[in-house]
């Protein structure tokens, strides 16, 4: 209760971040939609993405990261894109070759 | 009016942004709907992005509003319009697997809460007064960082602390390749193949 009331700093950020990584997290376990799961990786790397800025921030803290944090954040940005692109493909690749996007049957490589 | 000048904007702002990242994302894991998921990422991005220009990094806070919300999210949305399908838009997993991802998540958000509130130096604040957020400028500096100049850091006395000047410029490079890597990648996976004609004349053609 007392995180409301205080000036803000990095244990807020933190906070805010660890809950978007928890939802993600959980969003990639319970989806059955492949989207779906891209949509709980996309949340993960938003969390870590937050926690980088907010360890940068000269706002939050007085010895910061610096623009160390930034820079990590804007490739993760980068990262993040190129990733949901590949992995769009190969769910609308699957998508034509089985008719669904349920990743419980995607069991062709199941050994 | 004197109510208006005492309040503290910041504060109220960021529990604003905190408060709606957070609340669509919870609406994100819990909504059924493919289409109302992606809807509710968008919300959650900008809110996210709103942040990170609370914490003085507007630069990554435009990249977020340009990259995520306007790129990534519309990419989403495609990738859902392709592959509708009225049996499949909504794929429910039997309740026994979100009582078990309930108790994980709940178990995991209570060890990264511990972890993030036990070090004192990140819950105390900043102990000078508050910089001016209008007079930060980044953009110039993180660009420099990229091309492998660290103009923030060199006036750098000691000589620990200026190895970290390096730059980014190796990594820069790095992603660039592999962006383009990607794009070929992608474009060549979700792309449509058309077969020959067949020797009837029948037109033939396969998607996969």
């Amino acid at each position: 209760m007392y995180l409301l009331l205080a000036q803000i700093t990095v244990a807020h950020y933190l906070v805010v971040g660890a809950v978007l990584f928890v939802t993600g997290v959980l969003c990639m376990a319970t989806k059955r939609n492949a989207i779906g799961v891209l949509i709980g990786i996309e949340l993960v790397l938003n969390g870590a993405n937050l926690n980088f800025i907010a360890f940068g921030s000269k706002y939050l803290r007085h010895d910061t990261l610096g623009f160390d944090g930034q820079l990590i954040a804007l490739f993760v940005i980068v990262l993040a894109a190129a990733e949901a692109a590949v992995a769009l493909a190969i769910a609308l690749n699957f998508y034509n070759n089985h008719t669904t996007i349920d990743v419980d049957k995607a069991e062709d490589l199941k050994g | 009016m004197m109510l208006l000048a005492t309040l503290d904007w910041y504060s109220l702002f960021f529990l604003l942004f905190a408060l709606l990242t957070c609340g669509f994302a919870v609406g994100v894991l819990f909504s059924d709907n493919i289409v109302h998921m992606a809807f509710y990422l968008t919300l959650s991005l900008g809110s996210c992005a709103g942040l990170f220009f609370l914490a003085g990094a507007p630069f990554v806070g435009a990249m977020q509003l340009m990259i995520y919300v306007g790129g990534t999210v519309v990419l989403l949305a495609f990738g859902v319009m392709l592959t509708a399908n009225a049996n499949f838009s909504s794929l429910r997993i039997p309740r026994g697997g979100w009582v078990v991802s309930l108790i994980v998540g709940g178990l995991l958000l209570v060890l990264l809460l511990t972890a993030a509130l036990r070090v004192e130096s990140w819950r105390t604040p900043r102990d000078e007064a508050v910089l001016p957020l209008a007079e930060v400028q980044t953009a110039t500096v993180l660009g420099a960082g990229l091309t492998g100049v660290r103009v923030d850091k060199l006036h750098e006395d000691d000589p620990v602390t200026r190895r970290g000047m390096s730059g980014y410029l190796l990594p820069f490079v790095i992603i660039s390749v592999h962006l383009l890597v990607v794009l070929v990648g992608a474009a060549y996976m979700a792309r449509t193949r058309i077969y020959r004609r067949s020797a009837s004349g029948n037109p033939r053609s396969r998607t996969g």
